[in-house]
This record gives structure tokens, sequence and C-alpha cells, in this order.
């Protein structure tokens, strides 16, 4: 009967090619019973965009490991809001300093996982913070 | 606005919410498919299947930037399949596609079996729906990877094309019942291998032992390179002639009248099921029938014509 399966989209903006992170938290989050859809590498923040609402998805999960965190989040936020979709959730993981979170989260990113985080810590912030779609 | 209404109106958001609602079974997205169901019946369906890594999506990412470049619009429904311990999916065919994604004239839809053995999931019929009453020109539905005996795409789709690669198995392979006997268009895709050439004389083979009608379709087997877009024109000309003879043949209208019957057939399916199962649930009955099977007083046959003679359903 009616129920609501939290779909989630996983992919990486930008041009590092490193996607072992990104597949893991995929399988991570099928484990728990969410829909994944993977994106792949080397997305623009354009192509995210499109695909979350094609996808009517609730949370974005990107990773990054490139370094452009700060260019690439916030532009993914600032196209959301342009397209009508503000109230997707975005959420980044990766090799991203400290220092640059607070920045990230006053731009609308929810939340950053550095590495070192259990699969189980994010699945459960997923959990505890998404809501899908009335 | 209702949803339906904001869908006909061009919006994108309200599309992609309401293939949720139908995903999701809500039943508020029933009456969103009536107001839709009168603005349906415009589109061009082509259906892709084959095993898995057969480049279906690949295929499916070409065939998406023929018919951009004739200015037609396209929807994509991609179809992978669910845990069955989580019920979670990874549906990955956007990878190969999502270079479309910020085109205006493409909308692309992953979703997930959840359960459905057909190749497709129980929702498909009805967001191809949506993509129609969008306007879509053309929609691509991809299944998940089939075995031999996925065959719901036919029901579905206009023209359907069953993607092979070289090295799968022998001859004895292509002889055997299932999606082999489905295919209006055969794709031996990846064709830079070594075998391609045989498999093409193989599928050829086995297509000319069937008993031909001069009058009706003979389906021909074409080589394509997704990867590089190598025998995508001749493949889009192929659909195009499938289309019209389709609808010069009438074989398009009995088609459609197969469609109209079963998507009929599965929604009442669906819907006297849901209402006589959520009867004995909520009266107790499904107890009782549970506890009479536990200690054989009663037999799963008896008890269900007990329920459908008592109409113990509102």
């Amino acid at each position: 009967m009616a129920e609501r399966r939290i779909r989630v989209l996983v992919g990486k903006p930008g041009l590092d090619g490193h996607d072992r992170g990104a597949k893991i938290i995929a399988r991570a989050f099928r484990d728990a019973g969410f829909e994944v859809i993977y994106t792949g590498l080397h997305q623009t923040p354009e192509q995210i965009v499109s695909a979350a609402i094609q996808e009517d998805v609730d949370l974005v999960a990107l990773s990054i490991l490139s370094g452009a965190h700060n260019t690439l989040l916030p532009a993914v936020k600032e196209i959301m809001k342009e397209k009508g979709a503000a109230d997707i959730v975005l959420m980044a993981g990766g090799v991203i300093p400290e220092d640059d979170i607070p920045g990230l989260k006053a731009a609308g990113i929810a939340e950053v996982f550095t590495p070192g985080t259990s699969t189980e810590t994010i699945v459960g912030w997923v959990r505890d913070n998404i809501t899908p779609h009335a | 606005m209702t949803l339906a209404e904001r869908v006909l109106d061009g919006d994108i958001r309200a599309a992609a919410r309401l293939m949720r609602d139908i995903d999701d079974r809500f039943k508020s997205a029933i009456e969103e498919l009536k107001t839709l169901y009168p603005h349906t019946g415009n589109a061009y369906i082509i259906g892709i299947t084959g095993p898995p890594g057969a480049g279906k999506s690949t295929l499916v990412d070409q065939i998406v930037s023929a018919y951009r470049k004739k200015d037609l619009l396209v929807g994509v429904v991609a179809i992978d399949p669910t845990s069955p311990f989580s019920g979670g999916a990874i549906l990955g065919d956007r990878i190969r596609m999502n270079r479309h994604a910020d085109d205006a004239g493409v909308f692309i839809r992953s979703l997930a079996t959840r359960g459905a053995l057909g190749g497709l999931s129980r929702s498909t019929t009805d967001v191809v729906n949506v993509m129609d009453a969008m306007g879509m020109d053309v929609i691509v539905i991809e299944t998940v990877g089939v075995g031999q005996d996925e065959v719901d795409i036919v029901s579905t789709a206009h023209t359907t094309v069953v993607v092979m690669v070289p090295g799968l198995g022998d001859d004895i392979q292509a002889i055997k019942a299932g999606i082999l006997e489905i295919g209006d268009v055969f794709v031996v895709n990846k064709a830079d291998r070594d075998g391609a050439d045989r498999t093409a004389r193989e599928l050829t083979t086995m297509l000319e032992m069937k008993h031909p009608d001069p009058a009706g379709w003979a389906p021909r087997v074409l080589q394509t390179e997704g990867a590089r877009g190598v025998g995508i024109e001749a493949l889009v000309e192929e659909f195009d002639a499938h289309h019209i003879y389709l609808k010069e043949s009438g074989a398009l209208q009995r088609l459609i009248e197969e469609r109209n019957a079963k998507l009929f057939a599965d929604t009442l399916r669906e819907e006297l099921f849901e209402t006589v199962f959520g009867a004995i649930k909520g009266n107790g009955k499904y107890d009782e029938i549970l506890a009479g099977m536990r200690d054989k007083s009663i037999d799963p046959y008896s008890a269900v014509q007990e329920v459908m003679a008592g109409r113990a359903f509102p």
C-alpha cells in the first residue's frame, strides 16, 4: 500500500575521478532500503539538479575529493533555488577541511561528512533528517 | 491546480512528483491519472530489453541523441532491480545518459522493479502515460537486464528491441522460447568484439525459421557499437520503418487494444485484491484463515471460495 520510499541521488560533481566513496555510500543506502539514483562521475551542477528534479529525490548526496567543494556545492544549492527545488536536501562527503564546513553550511549544505565517518553514521543521519515528501 | 493540471501545463516537478505518487501507490495518483488519460496515446513507445551488460543504457543514450537531432521530445523510463533483502535499489542507468539531464527536451526517470518479475515495474505503464501526457514524442523504456522469460515489455511498447552481445551462448540459446521471440528489431551490440558476425548470423537464421508472413513484419538483425555511436542511424531508421508498418498494417491499433485490455485487467486485479484483502484483514477473517491453515482445519482453496462467496468485503 501507499508508502514513501526515500529516494537519494548520489553523484560526483566536477573533475575528480575517485568514485570509490560514492559507490560505498550508494551501496550503504541500498542496504538501508533507500532507492539510490547513481549518476556517476563528472556531473555539472546543472545536470545534478535536473536529475534530482526528474527523479523527485529527497536528498542529493555528493562526493567531492577535488578540493572544489567551496565552488561546486553552493552552485548546486543556488541552481536548486533557481529551479524551485530548494526543498531538496543537499549533503556532501569527501576531503573537505573542517574550516570550510561552517561556510558550506551557511550556503545551505545540510551536512558534510569527512573521511573516517562510518556508513552507519551517514545512514543514521539520513534517517533522522530526511522526511520523504508527503 | 492539481498535479495533473500542472503536468499538462508543462510543470516538470509536478510530473516527477506524480510519477513518485504512482510508484508509491498513492490513492491520489489514481485521480490524477484519470485527468491525464484523455491526453495519452500520442507518443511512440520503444522498449529496449536484453541481458545485463548488453549495453542497453548506452544504446538508449544514443537513441535519445538521434531523436533530439530530429527535434523530437524524448522520455526515458529506465528500470533496475530492487534488492530482495533491503527493498533498496541502485538505479544506475542514468550514468550512461545523464549528459541529457539538462536538455529540457528530455525527461529521464529511473524506476526500481519493487518485486515485479516481468522486467518492468508495476508502475511502468502509468509512468509512461504521464510522459505521454507531458507531450513526449518518443518514449524509450529500458527493462532490467533480463534472462530468458521477462517479456512484459511486449505489451507496453510499440516496438520491442532485443539487444544481444557476442559470446553469450551457442545457437541453441537462440532457438529457445522467450525474449528471442518478442523482438521487432534485434541488435547485436558491441559489434567490434569477436564473434559479432556469428551471433548476428545465428539470430538471422533463427528468425528465418519462423514461418514468414509475406504481409507481416520481418525482424532484422542490426549491429551497433553503442559506446561509439556506430549503427545508431540505421537503428533509428529501422524503428521508423517499424512504426510506419504498424500504422499502415493496422497492427498498431491491435497493439493499442491489447495494451488497453491489459491496463484494465491489471488495474482491476489490483483494485479487487486491495479491496478484498484490506476488508478481510480489517474484520479479522484473515487471521482466522491463517489460524485454520495452521491446524489444517481449512485449506487455502476453500478459504478463498468462502471469502468470495460470503462477499466478506464491502
